[in-house]
């Protein structure tokens, strides 16, 4: 429970005033996700920046230092009858809230509720020059600026250190159910369409295998089993055996493109989300095609040394991306090589 | 192709219409840049005053600018070759949607082209199963909810002027709207943009997917003000209509009282659709306006909107209704019926213009405030407004704490346009030193520049002007507004650290 801003600002003049690299470590419970970054890089510890800045349930705001746990933050809105409307995984319970929003990963929850950088109202950033800034704020609507918060939302710290996040809290919802049942994409497609239009809180879904899981108000009169809602937590976490294998790959889709319906593991967020394991082919060829939307990650790899794991980009984006590195990381120290976004074959 | 301009004596006809109004220094690269663009645009380019003057100002009437040329192209591809003619000659481009935005930020520039994108009004393709629709971005906001309710479904930011403003507008100022507590701003119901950048080309950010590779740009390009791309198309997020839906008008003593009942609502547990309040002056004018049954003696009252499963809200209700008593209000009406909830939102959604018939002009504000700040800065706004002299009604979106306070005045009196601008800046930093910002939904546009200089150090600005050369390296889209240069703050804080010496600050600017 510190500020130590000026411990991470030294730390950051000195790596800049060298060129040395520096690897942004909150909790390090997403070490596997990203591309491998060489162990001599000297550490940035954002663990040590910690503590709740500000939180106010009837404002539905909660400010936190980046190196707060996200467990400790689960708790203390869970106290108030409140949550984090995108749900984030915590992989092995280490997860700091300046790793959950730099990662930008959602979980079950995100089709219905929002995405972590929809809950986004401002950021204190630490830059490659060693300045603090501040953007964004504490209130639910705000334009002053251009939205520089939402940008360092799943950045993965290669633009900046982001030193405090404030986000909007949601209050929990009703009692909620989760039901299993034989997957049947018809009919789960049908059952989905039912409880959107009768407003009967859906929340999440899961196909695993030949199971489809669905989660929404226990006023709900689903067709099915009802099992315990734990399940959620493992799946965003990808504790299922169903994860289970070398390369495991992040497949983002329209929800109802047929692109990997068939191959995925599992797949979730309504059909948007489709995890694919060990495919024989890069599934990035596929998007190559004409009117094939979307992208692949590949999430987790026993390949150590894969440094191409994020999605190619358009040359016209992939040149606005280097021109933000360049702004915000002149000298290049933050997470280097981290993403594969940076570089000319983009 | 046809060439009409084939001497200098016919080119000189375009830019120098014969009441002489305007007159332009021409230089022989501008004259080549208004062949070229006229034989790009035809009929569809204006360069007379009398017709240019239909663009010389949008919401914000108090700021009128002649552009030196507008343009309304009706394809993307012409777009493209407009953009790169104004590339090559580094002319200015500002984009145009309905011109409904309340901060100035169309506000043309003069020796620019006025991009009007008024004739991409179509809606492309709805996707029913995906609950997406794409759309141009001269598709009105409420046209789009217009070509989807068959399906049961809406697109669900809405800004008061829904009925004539742009979805491309709405994305350049990431409106918001009465429902925004529970539905988000408009970066939250966008899945996919076309943008043309200031080269001309073409580029797309987002998809139906929920999510895309790389940085969010796709979040950074709204609010952006048309400054870092001109956006093409369109994929908005659409929703399923709620099912039961009822509103609550609760009348108080006062509107300290109203903002603890806010509170208390939200720390309930309840998350309310839309959760607006009105002062004592905005209920009396609504009422004389519209008769919508509002308390005429009450100081303050709360609309609060709640949808949901018809079991689920019937409880709900009755937990509103016990809050909203217990935080001290002197009379509940709950309606269910459409035609009773519309009757109650009426007076809400006729504020603006009631408020314009009991002054002959006013000023409206759009800062945002942390709501446990609302009864301090109410206060303080009361106490600005006597020594101004100028009268102020407040109506706002309470549930975020967005407040709009209307600056009653007359411009045909001396100095009272300045008085009003005056006032409304000192609200805008009052907004600052309680952990606002100076805009919630109108953006800062050529209005709030110079209150950008209080809310952001010079080290963030220099990141927004480092921003928007990422995307716009020449600086050619919308050029001067949004973001100060710092010799402009240097400017404006030596007049304010010179003001702060002054008995009555706000008054000594004149």
């Amino acid at each position: 429970m510190s500020d130590s801003t000026s411990i991470l600002r030294d730390q950051v003049a000195q790596a800049a005033g060298r060129s040395s690299p520096l690897r942004i470590v909150g909790g390090n419970s997403k070490h596997f996700y990203g591309n491998p970054q060489p162990c001599e890089y000297e550490t940035l510890k954002t663990g040590i920046h910690s503590g709740v800045m500000d939180y106010a349930p009837e404002e539905l705001m909660l400010r936190v230092r980046a190196g707060t746990p996200l467990a400790e933050v689960k708790s203390l809105l869970g106290q108030e009858g409140q949550m984090l409307g995108f749900e984030p995984p915590d992989f092995g319970g280490n997860a700091t809230m300046g790793g959950v929003v730099a990662a930008g990963l959602s979980g079950p929850r995100r089709p219905s509720a929002g995405s972590v950088r929809d809950f986004v109202l401002g950021i204190t950033l630490l830059t490659g020059d060693a300045t603090v800034l501040s953007f964004g704020g504490q209130v639910m609507k705000n334009v002053a600026g251009y939205d520089v918060s939402r940008l360092m939302t799943g950045a993965m710290g290669t633009l900046g250190v982001i030193l405090d996040i404030s986000l909007k809290v949601l209050p929990r919802p009703g009692e909620e159910l989760t039901w299993c049942r034989r997957a049947d994409a018809a009919a789960d497609e049908s059952l989905l369409g039912q409880l959107r239009r009768n407003g009967l809180g859906l929340s999440a879904t899961a196909t695993v295998g030949d199971r489809f899981y669905v989660r929404a108000s226990a006023e709900a009169d689903v067709e099915g089993d009802v099992v315990d809602g734990a399940l959620w937590d493992r799946l965003a976490n990808q504790q299922l055996s169903a994860f289970e294998g070398g390369n495991l790959w992040r497949i983002s889709v329209p929800r109802t493109a047929p692109t990997f319906m068939e191959q995925a593991a599992v797949v979730e967020w309504e059909g948007a989300l489709r995890w694919l394991l060990d495919p024989a082919e890069d599934p990035r060829q596929t998007f190559a095609g004409a009117g094939v939307s979307g992208h692949a990650t590949l999430f987790r790899s026993d390949e150590g040394d894969r440094d191409d794991r994020f999605h190619p980009l358009d040359p016209l984006v992939g040149q606005i991306h280097r021109r933000l590195k360049q702004q915000f990381d002149p000298v290049g120290i933050f997470n280097p090589g981290r993403v594969n976004w940076y570089s000319n074959a983009n | 192709m046809d060439q009409p301009f084939d001497d200098d004596a016919a080119l000189i006809d375009v830019y120098s219409p014969a009441d002489g109004a305007r007159e332009i220094q021409m230089t022989p690269d501008k004259a080549a840049f208004v062949k070229a663009l006229h034989s790009l645009c035809g009929d569809n380019m204006i360069t007379d005053s009398a017709r240019l003057a239909v663009y010389e100002t949008d919401g914000l009437t108090a700021k009128r600018r002649l552009p030196w040329i507008v343009v309304k192209p009706g394809t993307i591809a012409e777009v493209q070759a407009i953009v790169k003619l104004c590339h090559t000659h580094s002319v200015p481009i500002v984009a145009r949607g309905a011109g409904t935005g309340l901060s100035g930020g169309a506000m043309p520039h003069d020796e620019g082209v006025l991009l009007s994108l008024a004739r991409f009004n179509r809606v492309l393709s709805v996707d029913e199963a995906g609950m997406t629709a794409r759309v141009e971005p001269g598709v009105t906001n409420l046209g789009i909810t217009a070509a989807v309710q068959h399906l049961g479904l809406y697109y669900a930011p809405d800004p008061s002027s829904q009925i004539a403003c742009t979805i491309g507008g709405n994305v350049a100022e990431n409106s918001g709207g009465v429902h925004c507590l529970k539905y988000g701003l408009t970066v939250h119901n966008v899945a996919a943009l076309k943008v043309v950048s200031p080269e001309g080309d073409i580029y797309d950010l987002g998809s139906e997917a929920l999510d895309a590779a790389g940085l969010d740009l796709l979040a950074l390009m709204h609010g952006s003000e048309g400054m870092l791309g001109i956006v093409v198309e369109v994929t908005v997020r659409l929703l399923a209509r709620p099912p039961s839906v009822c509103v609550a008008l609760a009348a108080f003593a006062d509107v300290a009282s109203a903002a603890k009942a806010v509170g208390d609502i939200i720390a309930s547990g309840i998350l309310p659709a839309g959760l607006e309040m009105m002062d004592q002056l905005a209920i009396r004018a609504a009422e004389a306006f519209v008769h919508a049954g509002y308390p005429e003696e009450a100081g303050a009252l709360l609309l609060c909107e709640l949808d949901g499963t018809p079991t689920d809200l019937k409880r709900l209700a009755v937990r509103m209704e016990a809050l909203l008593r217990d935080s001290g209000s002197t009379g509940v009406t709950i309606a269910w019926d459409e035609a009773e909830r519309a009757r109650l939102w009426q007076g809400r959604k006729a504020a603006f213009p009631a408020v314009g018939r009991i002054s002959p002009d006013y000023y409206c504000m759009d800062g945002t405030i942390p709501r446990r700040a609302l009864p301090d800065v109410l206060n303080e706004i009361g106490a600005l407004s006597t020594a101004f002299g100028l009268r102020v009604a407040n109506v706002f979106h309470a549930g975020d704490g967005n407040l709009h306070p209307l600056i009653l005045y007359d411009a045909n009196k001396t100095d009272e346009l300045q008085r009003a601008e005056a006032f409304g800046g000192r609200i805008l930093e009052l907004c600052i030193e309680r952990g606002g910002t100076i805009t919630g939904e109108h953006g800062v546009g050529a209005e709030k520049i110079d209150q950008m200089c209080i809310q952001f150090t010079d080290d963030e600005r220099t990141v927004f002007f480092g921003v928007k050369a990422c995307f716009d390296p020449t600086g050619i889209l919308n050029p001067g507004k949004a973001i100060p240069t710092l010799s402009r703050c240097a400017e404006f804080g030596a007049m304010h650290v010179h003001r702060g010496q002054e008995p009555h600050p706000e008054l000594e600017r004149f």
